[in-house]
């Protein structure tokens, strides 16, 4: 027996949560007002968490790194949210999306959490629109759907290419709400740097002041992390500069378990790497791959001239052009799932035929779809033998409707016309499907402490499906957690006010503190970044798109060589009592250099392929699926929880065993 | 050095914090590529002045795609620099020329004091926000179905076109009045915009306007310059809605 | 409603108002002053009347001179509450980039028109007053005609004072090519962005001071 209880409830998927809720414990009104709960992190997931808690009674008290909860990294998120609502009438159900959910994550998703996220996804959407979040409409005035990669039906609700911030607008309008109430309590520019646990339950936070750089007590009755994903740890990422795991990993060290660190999706349409100086990577939304076809030259010597610029993509011919993704996966072509279309870049760029100067990039061409609507709409303005020319430019104005801010934000960057040109993408990392394990409550392995959104590990297994990522966040925040939250703290209504001047407040702060400190009197020379750099190097190079187990243990040993030269030789100019963004960057990397050996740990010990993981030995080796990823169900059907044990290297393994009750194990094939 | 990127010299200001009296000073940077973002720029500055014992300058950023509303800059006497259209972030070095001398200012308005280099406290908007930036429905998900209410695409999309603000203040800073109403002007667009916010049109717009005014922004005089440097090129006509809807309120 | 024109928006209604307001008496007087220009006859008759109508000097004219000061004292107000909002300027401020000239400096265009008020005060409303009321002549005869007429050429006899009128009129052209659009955006409505009153108010801002130059410099070059 694992030490791990998932706590699911029992009896059958659909009636699992609304039992559960039935019968869980409630705090009464009256006594919510005397429990204080802390949410670290204000994307969708703690905005939507703190405003509800607080609606409910709580006394909240939110924590951002940024200047306002709005500028959580939610905030970037574009192409849309999905939810069974079935507006289109295309036969979706709850059923259906939570069976697209499974499949799409390469089945080690825990299935109650996901039919769970499947049957509140509507809720999301009446409430979103009650707040006043601006989705897009059709003429009859009702809302629109579009469809998204990997599934049959339309479901995905949207805000222009900005739906990601719209909803968390609408989450900070209900903190807003709560805060002029004094129901929140809004600590802006705070930084968690410890969690404080009393009698093995979770009852505060060690906090900095990012101003004035107040090392800051502050205490409890359940602590809520929702402090997003890990994706830095690879420097470079689509994540904001700030986004780091400090928080996530620091209750990992105080005895929360990190589950599956090595889930990592890597988002096939991204702007590539420009030079050395990069600081991060820009998303071009998925949608693009609907109309843009990809491409690399076939023969060498085009690559060749194309880098030296002696040729441009537009002077080769169609038979001088290599339409891998066609070729590879003639049934879903250019639409194949997002693992599987990065893979494919990656083999193509390895193999000599990435099109830019670093060698990887490929195309992402526009020009047969610009003639296929020219000609379309040549048609129906009734326009007779119409003009090459002609053609294109009916054709441009269907796709600047289509895509225009993609387009002109291309250009901005690259400074190239992807109308004229095919744009040039290379697959980044994007979002992070691992985290901090938790129960059906949302709770971690220590009591009184959760875990939401993208930093926990629930729902999305080994692979996220497009626009599901902020489903996930609104509906642990506005949904689950405030409920099943409740449950815990009915037993602690008699608790009274945590006090702060408890010793385990004082070890805490003392921590911290020393770490701090070791910073600013630390004689190095070379700066945070260069760790950080490197760091993302050895992450990208042996545990990106394709990991082997020679690569994996490599990266071990190389992220703990670079974390001893860290500590001895990182330099934090500035002092300690100020505002410090060099002194918060080296925590943060500090945290990264043990969580990347952890990552790296997993991928090994996964000797299989799945989901956004890729191993190099776990391939079909034969039969029309040669090539392709190899999951095994047989030996890999569970969700690896490690235990922190002083080193990232000494962590101990737990298995939750996955069952599948209600889906059938498949493999995926997109041929 | 190659000698193929750009030589620049810059006039940052620096403001050890809120307290301190600041300064501009020159630093120079060599062989910038012109593909670098204005901020990547001046994190190869930050690494030079880290590798010569110097203090990096502070800035604010976050996402670096122009969504976050977490940077700012005054460059070269433009909020976001002389680029339309793009946030600091989005702003890329092509736009300067070798030998260019770029000044480097912090977003200036009372109601924006500095916190250091060029941070400065953007909190003023948040509390405007508080005093009724919202729609007061609970959180519960037990609202009526998300299609109950039609709304006309052409609401729902001049909605979405005042919701798309980011924050950044850049309205402010380029304001010869330092007048944050193009800010309040969108958000209270996007609500009077939409039936569900309908209900509480008047206080709202007339409790957002007296924080504005309660937190020292400026008078807007309509120059339009706010229009222009908007990274999100939110309307001037946001404006007279709110000026409008203030009327209606007063007036009942 | 009393709270409403202390808020900054209330102002700017304020503003606005009183711009409209001044806005028409500018057609007024202009359409008074031009007829001198066509006809001594209709311009005497017409400055006897609004000079001796008590309607107009005991309702209307109070409620200009209260709209004209009114209009400067909140602008004088609003421009010291907006350089108080700014804090420390720019050491590179390039407003040029994105408004015009005339939107940026409606403080200096308007005091301007300002000491224009004073010279045109001295040279025509203070005799006037000094004539009517303290003299107690209202027959606005001189003798034995009117005397309106040889008033307003005489005074443009001096070339300094047509140059000083002449630039005070092109500011005020300035003033009026920001200020017209600006009253409808202040006022909630959005028409002084779109292209048919912007046009209008272009013409109105050109044609308004023209009228103006044309009198004096009429009166400057006919009549000596």
């Amino acid at each position: 027996m694992s030490v791990l209880d998932s706590k699911v409830p029992k009896g059958p998927i659909k009636d699992k949560w609304t039992s559960y809720k039935d019968k869980i414990n409630l705090v009464n009104p009256a006594n919510k007002r005397n429990i204080d709960i802390i949410v670290v992190g204000t994307g969708l997931a703690g905005g939507s968490a703190a405003a509800t808690l607080a609606e409910l009674g709580y006394n909240v008290k939110a924590f951002a790194y940024q200047d306002s909860p709005r500028r959580a990294h939610s905030i970037a998120a574009q192409g849309g949210i999905n939810a069974a609502k079935n507006y289109m009438g295309d036969g979706d159900s709850v059923y259906r999306l939570f069976y697209d959910t499974v499949k799409g994550g390469d089945y080690r998703s825990r299935e109650a959490n996901v039919y769970r996220l499947a049957e509140v996804s509507a809720n999301i959407i009446d409430q979103c629109v009650a707040q006043g979040v601006p989705f897009a409409r059709d003429y009859g005035g009702l809302l629109d759907n579009r469809s998204f990669g990997g599934v049959l039906v339309s479901r995905t609700f949207y805000a222009k290419g900005q739906t990601g911030q719209q909803l968390l607008l609408g989450a900070y309008s209900a903190m807003n709400r709560q805060i002029a109430r004094g129901k929140i309590q809004m600590y802006n520019r705070h930084e968690m740097l410890d969690v404080v646990i009393v009698d093995e339950k979770a009852r505060g936070i060690i906090a900095r002041n990012l101003i004035t750089g107040e090392i800051e007590r502050h205490s409890a009755h359940a602590v809520v992390v929702g402090s997003g994903g890990y994706g830095n740890v690879y420097f470079l990422s689509t994540n904001a500069m700030g986004s780091n795991a400090t928080a996530a990993w620091k209750i990992h060290k105080k005895g929360a378990f990190f589950a599956n660190p090595c889930y990592t999706q890597i988002h096939p349409t991204c702007i590539p790497r420009s030079g050395d100086y990069q600081s991060k990577l820009t998303l071009m939304s998925e949608s693009l791959r609907n109309d843009g076809r990809i491409w690399v030259p076939k023969n060498l010597e085009d690559v060749k001239a194309i880098r030296e610029g002696r040729k441009k993509p537009t002077d080769l011919s169609e038979d001088e052009r290599d339409y891998y993704l066609e070729r590879r996966y003639p049934a879903f072509g250019n639409l194949v799932p997002r693992d599987v279309a990065s893979r494919a870049a990656k083999e193509r760029c390895d193999a000599g035929y990435g099109v830019n100067a670093t060698g990887e990039a490929v195309y992402l061409d526009f020009a047969s779809a610009i003639e296929r609507y020219g000609k379309e709409q040549a048609k129906i303005q009734g326009i007779d033998n119409p003009s090459k020319a002609k053609i294109t430019e009916l054709g441009e104005k269907i796709v600047e409707a289509k895509y225009g801010n993609l387009f002109q934000m291309y250009e901005k960057i690259v400074d190239d016309n992807p109308y004229k040109t095919p744009m040039m993408i290379y697959p980044a990392v994007h979002y992070t499907m691992g985290g901090v394990w938790v129960d059906y409550n949302l709770m971690t392995t220590v009591p009184g402490l959760y875990c939401i959104g993208e930093a926990n590990f629930s729902d999305h297994g080994a692979n996220r499906l497009g626009a599901s990522a902020l489903m996930q966040g609104l509906a642990d925040g506005y949904f689950v957690l405030p409920y099943t939250i409740g449950d815990y703290l009915s037993e602690d209504i008699r608790t009274g006010a945590i006090p702060t001047d408890s010793k385990e407040f004082d070890e805490a702060e003392k921590s911290v503190k020393d770490r701090i400190d070791f910073f600013m009197n630390n004689k190095g020379s070379k700066s945070v970044d260069y760790f950080h750099k490197r760091l993302g190097k050895i992450m990208w190079d042996k545990a990106g798109m394709s990991r082997n187990e020679k690569g994996l243990k490599e990266a071990m040993s190389e992220i703990k060589a670079l974390r001893e030269e860290f500590w001895k030789d990182v330099k934090v100019p500035g002092s300690a009592n100020e505002m410090n963004p060099e002194l918060e960057k080296a925590g943060r990397v500090a945290d990264f250099l043990e969580l990347g050996e952890l990552f790296a740990k997993d991928a090994l010990m996964r000797e299989e392929s799945c989901g956004g993981h890729f191993r190099e030995e776990s391939a079909e080796e034969s039969g029309p699926q040669k090539g392709e990823a190899k999951r095994d169900d047989k030996n890999f059907a569970f969700v690896a929880a490690w235990e922190y044990k002083g080193e990232p290297g000494d962590a101990v393994l737990h298995k939750e065993e996955l069952e599948f009750k209600d889906i059938e194990l498949k493999q995926r094939s997109y041929k | 050095m190659s000698g193929k990127g750009m030589n620049l010299t810059l006039k940052i200001w620096r403001q050890k914090d809120a307290q301190s009296k600041g300064k501009m000073q020159t630093y120079k940077v060599n062989d910038i590529s012109e593909h670098m973002s204005f901020l990547e720029m001046m994190d190869v500055l930050n690494e030079q002045l880290i590798a010569e014992g110097d203090e990096p300058v502070a800035f604010d950023h976050d996402c670096r795609e122009g969504i976050c509303g977490m940077c700012s800059l005054y460059i070269n006497g433009e909020a976001h620099g002389p680029d339309r259209g793009v946030t600091t972030c989005q702003l890329h070095m092509r736009m300067f020329n070798d030998g260019d001398t770029i000044y480097i200012e912090p977003f200036r308005a009372a109601a924006f004091p500095v916190i250091k280099d060029l941070v400065v406290d953007r909190s003023a908007f948040e509390r405007i926000q508080q005093a009724g930036g919202y729609i007061s429905v609970n959180t519960s998900g037990n609202t009526q179905d998300a299609n109950a209410i039609p709304i006309s695409k052409h609401a729902a999309d001049e909605a979405m076109d005042a919701a798309t603000c980011i924050g950044c203040g850049a309205c402010v800073a380029t304001c010869k009045n330092s007048s944050a109403m193009l800010f309040v002007g969108a958000k209270v667009s996007q609500y009077a915009l939409l039936p569900q916010g309908q209900i509480e049109a008047a206080d709202r717009v007339k409790n957002m306007v007296a924080q504005m005014d309660l937190e020292g922004f400026g008078n807007c005089t309509n120059t339009g310059a706010c229009e222009i440097e908007c990274p999100k090129g939110i309307s001037l006509d946001n404006i007279a809605r709110m000026n409008r809807e203030l009327i209606k309120a007063s007036v009942k | 409603m009393s709270g409403f024109f202390k808020s900054s928006i209330g102002r700017k209604v304020a503003m606005a108002l009183s711009a409209f307001f001044l806005m028409f008496f500018l057609i007024i007087h202009l359409a008074v002053n031009i007829t001198s220009v066509f006809s001594e006859d209709v311009f005497n008759e017409l400055s006897h009347f609004m000079g001796t109508n008590p309607a107009v000097q005991f309702a209307l004219q109070p409620v200009l001179i209260f709209g004209v000061v009114f209009h400067f004292v909140m602008g004088f107000v609003l421009e010291l509450k907006n350089r108080k909002a700014l804090g420390v300027s720019y050491a590179k401020n390039n407003g040029a980039a994105n408004s015009t000239w005339m939107s940026r400096n409606m403080i200096y265009s308007g005091l301007v028109i300002l000491a224009f008020l004073v010279l045109h005060f001295i040279d025509f409303w203070i005799p006037e007053i000094n004539v009517k009321y303290i003299k107690g002549d209202m027959s606005g005869m001189h003798g034995g005609e009117y005397r309106y007429f040889h008033e307003i050429v005489a005074k443009f006899e001096s070339p300094t004072r047509v140059v000083a009128y002449v630039v005070s009129f092109i500011l005020l052209a300035l003033h009026l090519l920001h200020g017209f659009t600006s009253a409808f955006q202040s006022m909630g409505s959005t028409a002084g962005r779109k292209k048919a009153l912007q046009k209008f108010g272009k013409i109105y801002s050109f044609i308004i001071p023209l009228g103006f130059i044309i009198v004096a410099v009429y009166h400057h070059f006919n009549h000596h």
